[in-house]
């Protein structure tokens, strides 16, 4: 019954079982890792766990290889593949960065130009500085309230494709960090009768191949690539990721793309990990998630409960910029009681030792995931009740937008490369950056390499700053300069 | 054949009873529920191992938490006791006239259960006119409460299982909040001999000191719990718990207690000098 949902045996879990029996073998190491198996660094052993250290261990015939797996690996991706409908799934070691870098190297070449929302990941942008492909930036609706950025609109991403009918790829964010989901299976329609590839970045979907009531996944809208994090909402370690291909590409080409950045060493601690993990979705996913989503919805009652607070979901759909919501996600609005996000995320810490996922200028968001409990959510809402109690203060001189328009001068990698000089931020008006400038998390570029400085930019990172926000990118650590093309 | 239940003080220190008959075990929601009959403590109970009471001990934590603010604050009509489940406290509570409301607010039903059916002397006064049993999380339920106690009770159990929510700053902020504006919150510390406990009694004193306006501690001899030494919290918006004790008052009542006196009440607020080190630590 389990396996209804599935062509293969999910619970079979390759890497694991081999990795078992190898440790069962007790082979003699004379290859590396050199800490064989922990007995050459008994400190770093002993605060790891014996377990841990002894399948720590390099390629070999039992093992397979991941740069070109032919057995036990190989199966562990055919299950995922299964499991995710997918005609193939890649088991990534580089984090979802390399999942994401890949599908932008297998589908742009330089010069090309690839249609994307400008809330994209900076692992994106990042991907365009190494191959040389031109951003045409759909600008995503904001919601005035909220300040957040929305998905793109149909109609937007239409306009973008006949203006730029040479583009080779549309990329889009399924979910958006807030939960925020586009039309997916529309825009994947839209990319392939133009001829376009349709890639999405699901860092924060893994739940949406696991669930009733969850919003479409890349593979079932017909998606040509996705990049999955296992290691957020999925539960394996961290910088575990999955890239999952359609029919429409070329396994082998991707397999090379990735082979040019990607590790020859990669850990089996990382891709057991994802096999357990992926086993334990195709399992147990389904009941883990509904219980995740039945949490997700109970906090945002009880926090909407407290008043100020507004603790946002589906009613924010509209069927185009917000085409579905994710329900595990736990987002609230934090403006109305004169807080920005960033403060209650930093007081959550100090004072009340609940580390939450990101606070930005006008909201906060709380992951909710496979490993949470009821007895937490209530702390962390009545430690919300407090701040309110505490802290609410006029909220007048908060900054409003969030989302600013960029001017893209030069492509991501002209200006990346190009000659450049650095000049005192006050200075910078009006120059090109040749730097990314981001509030972390969420890592989201308000500046990109080859864009315009504009005043409105400058204020945001005054008030970002300003406000304690984790400011990242630029070669000045303390963000007092910037580097623009000379 | 020897039978014996244990149960670690700290990772290298271990305290057993023995045990004629095991009388009762299940694992409720959340947490596992055990009951023994011993030939020296009477019946204990143990939830995730842990002795919780034992009829032979439990008047002095019982009378000590319960005593200590009901002879200080002249006025106590509504009380919220938080835990509890086994109805010690209310027993102790049940005594005062005065007392017009207990609210009780335990997580686990089972635990009332058992102890109605195993436990039936402490449990008597479950069962009062005046006692109103909530099941519910307690973070939840003191958080829709706004000044409309005049004592709150914490009678949880250690800060390293499910009641480690009960020792937190927004537990006590929420605390503060429902209680009236003389009200009183007094809580299960914890003990300061093992550094695990000492270190957790530390935190939560701290994050009570940074609350309430007062906040003192007070100790009482335990021989089943850690060390054999354990504390109470004293948090209050007004009375001071030695200053404002009333003892003439409390005397008049002609309660018969086992352990508190009002000489007691005083002498239990000196505390050892490792301990005010301790405490003056995290209240700077």
């Amino acid at each position: 019954m389990i396996n209804s949902y599935y062509d293969l045996d999910q619970t079979r879990a390759p890497i694991y079982e081999a990795l078992e029996r190898f440790r069962n073998m007790r082979v003699v190491p004379f290859d590396v890792p050199g800490h064989k198996r922990g007995r050459g660094n008994p400190e770093m052993a002993a605060f790891l766990g014996e377990k841990c250290v002894s399948i720590d261990v390099n390629s070999m015939k039992p093992l397979d290889n991941l740069c070109h797996p032919v057995s036990v690996i190989r199966d562990a991706e055919d299950l995922a593949a299964d499991a995710f409908g997918a005609a193939h799934a890649f088991l990534m070691v580089g984090g979802t960065t390399s999942s994401v870098q890949t599908m932008v190297l297998a589908t742009c070449k330089r010069g090309d130009k690839i249609i994307l929302p400008r809330n994209v990941h900076r692992s994106v942008i990042n991907a365009l500085v190494l191959c040389g492909a031109v951003p045409v930036y759909v600008n995503p609706e904001v919601d005035d309230r909220l300040g957040i950025s929305l998905g793109m609109r149909r109609e937007q991403v239409e306009r973008a494709i006949r203006e730029h009918p040479e583009a080779v790829a549309v990329l889009v964010n399924n979910p958006t960090y807030y939960g925020v989901c586009s039309d997916l299976k529309a825009i994947t329609k839209m990319a392939h009768d133009a001829g376009m590839f349709c890639l999405a970045d699901e860092a924060h979907g893994t739940h949406f191949y696991f669930g009733a009531g969850m919003p479409i996944s890349a593979m079932d809208a017909g998606a040509d690539m996705a990049a999955v994090s296992m290691h957020k909402s999925g539960g394996s370690l961290t910088q575990s990721s999955f890239l999952l291909i359609g029919p429409n590409m070329n396994q082998g080409h991707v397999r090379q793309i990735i082979n040019l950045t990607q590790t020859t060493s990669s850990s089996y601690l990382l891709m057991s990990s994802l096999d357990i993990s992926r086993r334990n979705l195709a399992l147990r996913g389904r009941e883990v998630f509904a219980k995740v989503s039945t949490m997700a919805d109970y906090a945002r009652e009880e926090v909407n409960a407290i008043g100020g607070y507004y603790a946002f979901g589906k009613e924010l759909v509209n069927g185009d910029s917000v085409f579905d919501f994710d329900p595990t996600k736990l987002s609230i609005h934090t403006r109305d009681i004169g807080l920005a996000g960033i403060e209650v995320y930093d007081i959550l810490r100090d004072e009340y030792d609940i580390q939450i996922e990101f606070g930005d200028i006008g909201n906060i968001l709380a992951y909710l995931s496979i490993g949470d409990r009821p007895q937490e959510l209530e702390r962390l809402v009545s430690a919300l009740a407090e701040i309110r109690r505490r802290y609410q203060r006029d909220g007048s001189g908060l900054l409003d937008t969030e989302y600013l328009d960029p001017e893209v001068v030069y492509s991501p990698q002209e200006a990346f490369y190009a000659p450049k000089k650095s000049v005192p931020i006050d200075q910078s008006e009006g120059m090109v950056c040749s730097e990314f400038v981001m509030c972390y998390p969420p890592g989201i570029p308000i500046l990109a390499p080859g864009e315009r400085i504009t005043r409105d930019i400058l204020d945001y990172i005054e008030f970002a700053k300003e406000k304690g926000c984790s400011m990242t990118g630029p070669e000045d650590p303390d963000i007092l300069r910037l580097n623009v093309l000379a | 054949m020897e039978l014996w239940f244990s149960e670690f003080h700290a990772p290298d220190v271990k305290h057993s009873i023995r045990v004629n008959k095991q009388l009762f075990s299940l694992q409720s929601d959340y947490q596992r529920i055990d009951i023994f009959e011993t030939p020296e403590f009477g019946r204990v109970l143990a939830l995730d191992g842990n002795v919780q009471l034992t009829e032979r001990d439990e008047f002095i934590y019982d009378e000590m938490i319960t005593h200590v603010p009901m002879a200080v604050h002249p006025n106590i009509t509504d009380v919220l006791v938080i835990g509890a489940g086994d109805g010690g406290v209310v027993k102790e509570l049940a005594r005062y006239d005065t007392i017009k409301r207990i609210d009780l607010v335990e997580m686990d039903p089972e635990v009332i259960k058992a102890c109605r059916a195993y436990l039936p002397e402490n449990a008597s006064r479950l069962d009062d006119a005046r006692v109103h049993i909530y099941y519910d999380n307690a973070l939840r339920f003191i958080r829709r409460c706004s000044e409309q106690y005049d004592l709150i009770i914490v009678d949880s159990t250690d800060p390293f299982g499910p009641s480690e929510g009960y020792f937190t700053r927004e537990f006590y902020g929420i605390c503060y909040n429902a209680l009236r504006e003389d009200g009183i919150m007094v809580n299960q510390q914890g003990s300061p001999f093992y550094q695990h406990d000492a270190e957790a009694m530390q935190r939560s004193h701290q994050r009570i000191v940074s609350t309430f306006p007062i906040s003192r501690v007070y100790q009482a001899h335990i021989p089943t719990y850690a060390a054999g030494y354990w504390l109470f919290g004293f948090a209050s918006k007004k009375y001071h718990p030695v200053n404002d004790l009333d003892a003439e008052r409390w005397k008049k009542l002609n309660l018969q207690t086992k352990y508190y006196t009002v000489k007691l009440h005083r002498g239990a607020f000196f505390l050892p000098a490792f301990l005010e080190r301790m405490l003056e630590e995290v209240e700077k």
